[in-house]
């Protein structure tokens, strides 16, 4: 099992409301997924500029040893908030490289879970009410997002295991199901230069699709193209800067919720994570068949 | 007229109502509110009374179905009237997958359309599905009778024992040993009772009848043990 939901706004009226609409879709999909939960939330970008995701295991890290770092190996221009175990770093895009190089060399054992000009992830072990409290998530606003709640299958419960997985700059996926040829993809996307770090199966799925885009395919084209080179269960909700995208595979086990109205469209894995929505009663709502690709655009 | 409502009240409370009506129960007429897509509304009621659930509602509504009605007025989620012995469920909007699983008798009635595998291993229930269905539908269907007003998608009747397959659309494509079958004018008067039991007028003509073509391993004498 596993819950996803997503939410993706038509209206932006709606975006100082995203978090916590979010919220209510996550938590209700909690005895899908108790053991971990994960959120991707696309904010508003700022010109030129990156922001970094960085997670720690501990809530007690003392972020501004890594500020101080970077403040004097990079950049006099960094920023830094903290969100609990995570932070996210503002920086110029030119220097996004030499940050995650600081980063990654240091003994801080921080891991770079995002980057991009409008993602941010948080994740973590615990139930999705716990998580979304810890992070705040009723207070982010943005222009969509994505959530995940955890019953782990192919990999421990860490933090390492939990969604979303973003393996390319703005991208991230969420997955319900089990990938059955990952360890050979894995290989393969290594050897092709992609950075995979945990032995988590929709890593894999992740960094695939980011393989397919850096190859020139675009997201629905990606998501097309993993029916025909991902074997197992999926059913994959996906985020790009501008971008919203479902696919389930052709047996579509794994079930799968669309809403769509005039402000927003939402994805749950039941039903029931999209009864808390506004005019949700008037909204178009359908199963959306297998081996096909539904992708929303700003 | 009883009224419940689940957020209220909650789900086990409404359940356990239900299933304590007897069949002389003078309680016949059951309202519920607020299902907000709650798991397992309505299962395991065993008389002949009239639940009415006002939305739509998530996995296994009405499954195990004995004597009773029961109408959801809304769409539902994976499992509906599973394992159903008897009564009638009608569903005013869609159906997920697996409508009708292992069901044994009764009438189940989709107005929308039904997913994937809808009637898998059909024991003698009735299915009626105005709309389309999807994929792998009566699969190892035993007894019964499935009929789609639209169309089916693919892989229909696979490994199909004696369940009897009605589609008026098109068919994507049939599963491992499903034929089309001759009509007859027992089949069609079949089909016609449980089109007007369902209140829909379409030709019992415009039909086509699929079964098993008894090809498979286990149809032969000589793989029995």
């Amino acid at each position: 099992m596993c819950g996803i939901v997503g939410l993706f706004l038509k209206d932006q009226a709606l975006k100082e409301r995203l978090g916590n609409l979010l919220e209510g879709m996550l938590i209700s999909m909690t005895d899908r997924g108790p053991d971990s939960a994960g959120i991707a939330v696309y904010g508003k970008p700022k010109s030129g500029r990156i922001k970094i995701t960085v997670q720690s295991d501990s809530s007690d890290f003392d972020f501004k040893t890594l500020k101080d770092e970077l403040l004097k190996k990079i950049d006099e221009s960094i920023i830094l908030q903290r969100n609990d175990s995570h932070a996210v770093l503002t920086v110029n895009a030119s220097k996004s490289d030499a940050v995650r190089n600081v980063i990654l060399n240091s003994s801080m054992n921080l891991r770079v879970i995002s980057e991009g000009e409008s993602i941010e992830i948080y994740k973590a072990v615990g139930e999705p009410r716990q998580v979304a409290s810890r992070f705040h998530l009723s207070e982010m606003c943005g222009s969509h997002a994505v959530g995940h709640t955890r019953m782990a299958t192919e990999s421990a419960v860490t933090t390492e295991g939990a969604h979303p997985f973003s393996t390319g700059k703005d991208q991230c996926l969420v997955h319900n199901g089990s990938l059955s040829n990952h360890n050979s993809l894995r290989r393969r996307l290594i050897r092709k230069g992609l950075r995979i770090e945990s032995m988590n199966d929709t890593e894999v799925g992740a960094a695939y699709l980011t393989w397919k885009m850096q190859n020139g395919d675009s997201l629905d084209e990606a998501l097309a193209n993993s029916l025909r080179d991902l074997d197992g269960f999926f059913t994959f909700v996906v985020g790009t800067k501008n971008g919203f995208g479902v696919v389930r595979d052709p047996i579509a086990c794994k079930p799968a919720v669309l809403a769509e109205t005039d402000q927003y469209v939402a994805f749950g894995s039941e039903y029931r994570a999209l009864v808390h929505l506004p005019e949700i009663e008037t909204a178009e709502v359908w199963e959306p068949e297998p081996a096909t690709v539904y992708f929303w655009n700003h | 007229m009883q009224k419940y409502d689940i957020v209220a009240n909650g789900l086990r409370g409404l359940n356990k109502a239900l299933q304590e009506q007897e069949i002389d129960t003078n309680q016949t007429r059951w309202e519920i509110i607020n299902p907000k897509g709650s798991h397992a509304i309505a299962v395991g009621v065993k008389a002949p009374i009239e639940v009415t659930i006002k939305g739509s509602t998530g996995y296994y509504c009405a499954g195990m179905n004995q004597l009773a009605t029961v109408r959801i007025e809304g769409s539902v989620g994976p499992g509906v009237a599973e394992n159903m012995m008897s009564g009638t469920v009608i569903v005013e909007g869609d159906a997920s997958q697996y409508a009708g699983a292992t069901g044994h008798g009764g009438l189940l009635l989709i107005r929308g359309n039904a997913s994937s595998r809808c009637g898998i291993s059909m024991k003698g229930i009735d299915i009626v599905v105005q709309g389309n269905i999807g994929h792998m539908s009566a699969f190892m269907g035993q007894s019964g009778n499935l009929v789609v007003c639209g169309n089916a998608g693919e892989a229909l009747g696979d490994s199909l024992y004696e369940a009897n397959i009605f589609v008026r659309g098109s068919v994507k494509s049939l599963g491992v040993d499903c034929v089309e079958k001759e009509m007859n004018s027992a089949l069609m008067s079949n089909l016609q009772s449980l089109l007007d039991q369902s209140n829909i007028k379409v030709a019992v003509e415009d039909f086509k009848r699929f079964g098993s073509a008894r090809k498979l391993y286990n149809f032969s004498i000589d793989n029995a043990y």
